[in-house]
């Protein structure tokens, strides 16, 4: 009888000293797929609190610029086309995520030329959607003149009518929520000479909806009767308040609240470097499906599965992004 | 998409998801610039608040659909454990009282910003004689 239980003892330290797990999978998952969960969980944690920023700084301000006037353009010189391209945008993610679910079907079925084709198609949409980013962000930087630190794009808090060349009330209203861009002067002594001829057979002081577009001055700021243009050049345009307590009252253009820069390229920007690292892991694990490292481990192409999960995550937080920046 | 279901119905499984997200997203613009005005003649119902946050819920709704489809379908969470899910998606629940407490912070960020700018134009003595005691530190007060 001792003998048995000697037997017995040793079983016991032999299975406690195993620390593999065995084949007992914890949520009947493997390990890589629980972990990498659980990444997605924090991460959407991170995101989560950026968003959560954005709407508190976005109830703390008396205006907001309105994104349907601040995201209306369109590659090609189009304007006036409210949110459409953020649309294509959020297009081509839902499809690569459609392509991405395809490459993990085929490596259910242990298909390597399948994997390859529809992983492929995901890079490729992964690229297709940071060139996009790339062009936003351009036009807003480089048109638009929206900095991490000034935001152009302000908005009014009352109803009014701005002011003519004479400093007098005119024809042009706006109500109280409106979105207006700053556009930016400018100076003669940083003009090229080409610049200036182009200026000068167009004729200066033209009028029309974009005549303050081509202001070009000898020095800022400077004050006119219907507009001032500040140190860095932006021209607001003076109005006189027609409701509330402030009605008649002589007024001009602000900047918009600061942190709409900051929070934009923040979070886009944080989203986009998801992205990015998204593209650069899909290639890696591309390369490695296309050279057989997944054939040999026979486990129904795990790596893609793993992979797959982060993608459509990337494509989860721009649901979100694209709720909270664009459509609300 | 699921194990259970042959080849050829997972990958039409696939086609159905891309062409219901794609709608979903397509109605979503339409919703928000039916909201600000742009189509439909949204314009004259721009004005009230209760047409802006219905737009909004309704916004809400549909984006919160949307990743419910790409988590249960794409993701395949509907087809794994239910601890698995219990246990990433129930953490996110905490994120309900951070959207509650932040933005009604928010909100009283917003009310200290428009007594200081009044004060501000009213000068402060004139201020203190109009009766009006609003405290800056707690964001109490009665006028």
């Amino acid at each position: 009888m001792p003998a048995e239980d000697i037997l017995v003892e040793e079983e016991q330290v032999e299975k406690f000293n195993d620390w593999s797990g065995g084949d007992d999978k914890p949520f009947r998952v493997s390990y890589g797929k629980l972990m990498m969960w659980y990444f997605l969980l924090s991460d959407a944690f991170t995101f989560a609190g950026f968003l959560i920023a954005y709407g508190t700084l976005r109830f703390s301000s008396a205006s907001w610029p309105v994104p349907d006037v601040v995201f209306s353009t369109f590659p090609g010189g189009l304007h006036d086309l409210p949110l459409i391209f953020v649309t294509v945008m959020s297009f081509i993610l839902i499809v690569s995520s459609a392509t991405m679910v395809r490459a993990v079907q085929e490596g259910h079925r242990e298909n390597k030329r399948g994997v390859v084709f529809w992983m492929l198609l995901t890079v490729i949409g992964g690229a297709g959607f940071l060139g996009c980013q790339a062009w936003e962000w351009n036009n807003l930087i480089n048109k638009e003149n929206m900095t991490v630190s000034r935001n152009p794009f302000g908005s009014h808090v009352a109803n009014g009518v701005y002011l003519d060349e004479n400093g007098q009330p005119g024809g042009e209203t706006f109500e109280a929520g409106d979105t207006y861009l700053l556009h930016r002067a400018d100076l003669r002594s940083e003009m090229t000479e080409m610049e200036l001829m182009a200026l000068e057979s167009h004729g200066e002081g033209h009028e029309g909806d974009h005549a303050e577009e081509h202001l070009v001055l000898d020095a800022f700021p400077a004050d006119f009767p219907d507009k001032y243009v500040d140190e860095d050049g932006f021209i607001m345009r003076k109005f006189q308040v027609t409701d509330g307590a402030q009605a008649g009252t002589t007024a001009r253009q602000e900047y918009g609240p600061k942190a709409f820069g900051a929070l934009f390229f923040g979070i886009t920007g944080f989203h986009g470097f998801h992205v990015f690292s998204g593209v650069v892991f899909l290639l890696i694990i591309l390369i490695n499906a296309g050279s057989g490292v997944y054939e040999r481990r026979e486990n129904g192409y795990e790596m893609v599965e793993k992979i797959g999960l982060y993608w459509h995550f990337v494509d989860l937080v721009w649901v979100f992004v694209f709720l909270v920046f664009y459509l609300l | 998409m699921a194990d259970h279901v042959s080849y050829e119905d997972s990958v039409k499984g696939v086609y159905k998801g891309l062409i219901l997200l794609a709608i979903v997203t397509l109605v979503e613009v339409g919703f928000s610039l039916f909201g600000k005005g742009h189509i439909l003649g949204g314009e004259a119902l721009s004005d009230y608040t209760w047409f802006i946050y219905l737009i909004g819920i309704i916004l809400i709704g549909l984006s919160l659909y949307k990743a419910y489809f790409i988590v249960y379908e794409f993701m395949h969470m509907g087809y794994e454990v239910k601890g698995l899910a219990a246990s990433v998606l129930l953490p996110l629940v905490l994120l309900v009282w951070a959207l509650v407490a932040f933005f009604q912070e928010g909100n009283a960020w917003k009310q200290n910003r428009e007594t200081v700018q009044e004060r501000n134009e009213m000068g402060a003595e004139k201020y203190e004689q109009s009766g009006q005691t609003y405290d800056l530190s707690t964001g109490t007060g009665e006028e």
